[in-house]
């Protein structure tokens, strides 16, 4: 509290002045210069006050509720009142097999779409930039944009429909060049295929908007320069458009690593079954079963800050990196 | 890179393979979609014998007579409509006086206000202490509690309060000498010059709300409240298990396929809809988003 008024400093011209003379006067004129300001800026406090509001109630709020992972949470007690069992669910965790696989496959399916989807959207990105006419250009973008728009639940509908063993298309085809039907969601091999090119159908085209972006900052007078050169197409979009596409490459890469362990767990819930959780099953779906659908509140709680902690300390690298490479790379 | 000549015969042969190869992969996202209009349309016969490719086999609408003659089916629209109308409002109405709080210089605490609102970025207290919260608030199977719950989120936020930061004083300056308070300075002003990031962020809440479907199956479990989402999965994992609706389908018309097929075609007409005037804005608001902190 001591350094609100000092705080505000350097703001609007009246309020900087009082509130330099009000960090080396008494109390009580730094209340007097209190009740003034909030006299006279009420009515931004009123503007704030429903979010900051919505927030306690809805996000920090549950942290508080976090504590339940070290506790025996019993609905009796309630998360206050139940009793502390110290380390006990992260114990039990780390000696559950199904939790361990759950971690294993959360890293393994983040990073093989990282591998195969991250490249897509540039590839497309590059590709769009070098259609010259216009209203092809326009149309395929619009169509490609389009499943970032589709719900989960549809996707997942889509997959079902066409991976289907007798009526899907894909079948169907396999069929044509005489291979027996396979009842692909069933299979563990299959799943990862079928979510990370699920994935990559769902959003390369959106995604190519950002490198589309950086692609439409290069500097025009380096292509005009190469063309007098004599440089070809293919040279030009080596030689100039993909180094100067680099730094927002490698931010992207940066963040996407930052998120390793988001995985899109709704369309898992959606695809997996019993056959396939040995390949499928990530630390969401484990909370999700363990908490929501058995009701093992604490263990689950415990798992998700886990996960929390694991993701918070991968992002928070992942900012500082990405804050000095854009510094560097920007001179 | 318009306008510039194609000089050699390399370049050309780039090009047109680069446009072959970019019309394949269009193709490629677009073929899903035409296969399931193709299935909705088709007879539950043909679509079980896979022989539905490109065009419907034997026409009919039976699948559809089925979908819209469930009275569920139109439950679930409608409480949709609700929850994403709803919950849009709610979220602009939250966020935009929101946002401008935390841009403005003089709010004291701006700097703790701000990494409170950022923090939530980063972390997150997990499924299952969240839907506690939920239960504990007595929001479980409500409306009032999909709607509220998922109102605000850090970055329409901050992506919000960056807009307003980078709108000059020299704008309010003359609703200032007028003497408009805060709120008519933010309604007359900076509403108005920041049509962009609003539509941005109610395009993103629209989208959101309108495939929402996880915290809607998790939190509601009164059939009469789930949006259309939940509904067809419901629908997708009913009608596959039941092996009476298998094997009545040996003469029915339509199918499992079938009807899955019409329901994602009729959800995603007003996507399709919404689309074109969402198309305008999203590449601005991509490129706000990247802008982000």
């Amino acid at each position: 509290m001591t350094d609100l008024p000092a705080s505000s400093a350097g703001s609007t011209t009246g309020v900087g002045e009082t509130a330099t003379h009000a960090a080396a006067k008494p109390m009580r004129e730094r209340l007097v210069w209190l009740i003034d300001h909030f006299k006279r800026e009420w009515q931004i406090y009123v503007m704030l006050a429903p979010m900051i509001i919505w927030f306690l109630l809805f996000l920090y709020k549950p942290m508080y509720g976090l504590q339940i992972a070290f506790k025996d949470y019993s609905i009796f007690w309630g998360i206050v009142e139940s009793p502390w069992v110290g380390w006990e669910h992260f114990e039990t965790l780390f000696n559950n097999s199904q939790f361990i696989r759950a971690v294993k496959n959360t890293v393994i399916i983040s990073a093989l779409s990282l591998i195969f989807g991250f490249p897509v959207p540039i590839i497309l990105a590059l590709m769009f930039n070098e259609i010259l006419h216009a209203l092809y250009r326009r149309t395929c973008q619009t169509i490609v944009y389009l499943p970032h728009f589709i719900s989960t639940v549809i996707i997942a509908g889509i997959v079902i429909t066409a991976f289907s063993p007798s009526a899907g298309i894909v079948n169907t085809f396999i069929g044509w060049i005489g291979i027996e039907p396979v009842y692909f969601l069933t299979k563990p091999e299959w799943f990862r295929p079928i979510f990370i090119g699920s994935g990559i159908w769902q959003e390369a085209g959106f995604s190519s908007i950002i490198f589309l972006a950086a692609i439409a900052g290069v500097n025009p007078s380096l292509y005009e320069s190469a063309v007098v050169d004599g440089a070809s197409r293919w040279q030009m979009m080596w030689k100039i458009t993909i180094p100067s596409i680099m730094p927002t490459i490698i931010i992207m890469l940066i963040i996407r690593i930052g998120n390793l362990m988001e995985v899109g767990f709704e369309l898992i819930i959606l695809l997996y079954q019993p056959a396939t959780y040995q390949t499928a099953d990530v630390i969401n779906t484990f909370i999700y079963r363990q908490g929501l659908q058995s009701g093992q509140y604490d263990l689950a709680a415990a798992a998700g800050l886990f996960n929390a902690v694991v993701a918070f300390v991968l992002v928070m690298t992942a900012n500082s990196i990405s804050k000095r490479v854009s510094r560097t790379s920007l001179w | 890179m318009q306008n510039m000549n194609l000089y050699s015969r390399g370049d050309r042969l780039f090009v047109r393979a680069n446009m072959v190869l970019i019309g394949l992969f269009t193709l490629s996202t677009l073929y899903p979609f035409i296969y399931i209009a193709a299935v909705s349309f088709s007879s539950g016969f043909a679509a079980r014998a896979g022989r539905v490719v490109l065009s419907p086999v034997d026409v009919t609408v039976a699948a559809y007579a089925r979908v819209l003659s469930e009275p569920q089916f139109w439950n679930s629209y409608g409480n949709t409509f609700i929850y994403t109308i709803g919950g849009t409002i709610t979220s602009l109405i939250i966020i935009i006086p929101g946002a401008y709080a935390l841009s403005r210089p003089q709010l004291l605490g701006r700097r703790f206000w701000n990494l409170m609102v950022a923090f939530t970025m980063w972390f997150h207290a997990g499924m299952i202490p969240f839907w506690l919260n939920i239960r504990d608030l007595g929001l479980l199977d409500t409306y009032f509690g999909i709607i509220i719950a998922f109102a605000c989120n850090a970055f329409n936020i901050i992506l919000l309060r960056n807009f307003f930061e980078s709108i000059p004083s020299s704008f309010e300056e003359a609703a200032r000498m007028d003497g408009a308070n805060e709120f008519q300075v933010l309604w007359k002003v900076f509403v108005p010059l920041s049509k962009p990031a609003i539509a941005t962020i109610t395009l993103f809440c629209v989208v959101s709300r309108w495939n929402g479907f996880f915290w809607a199956m998790v939190l509601l479990t009164d059939e009469g409240k789930i949006p259309l989402q939940v509904y067809l999965r419901q629908t997708i994992a009913t009608l596959s298990d039941d092996e009476e609706f298998s094997s009545t389908l040996i003469d029915a018309p339509y199918s499992v396929e079938t009807v899955t097929a019409a329901i994602i075609v009729c959800s995603i007409i007003p996507v399709l809809c919404f689309y074109p005037f969402a198309q305008k804005y999203f590449n601005k608001g991509i490129l706000l988003g990247g802008v982000k902190e």
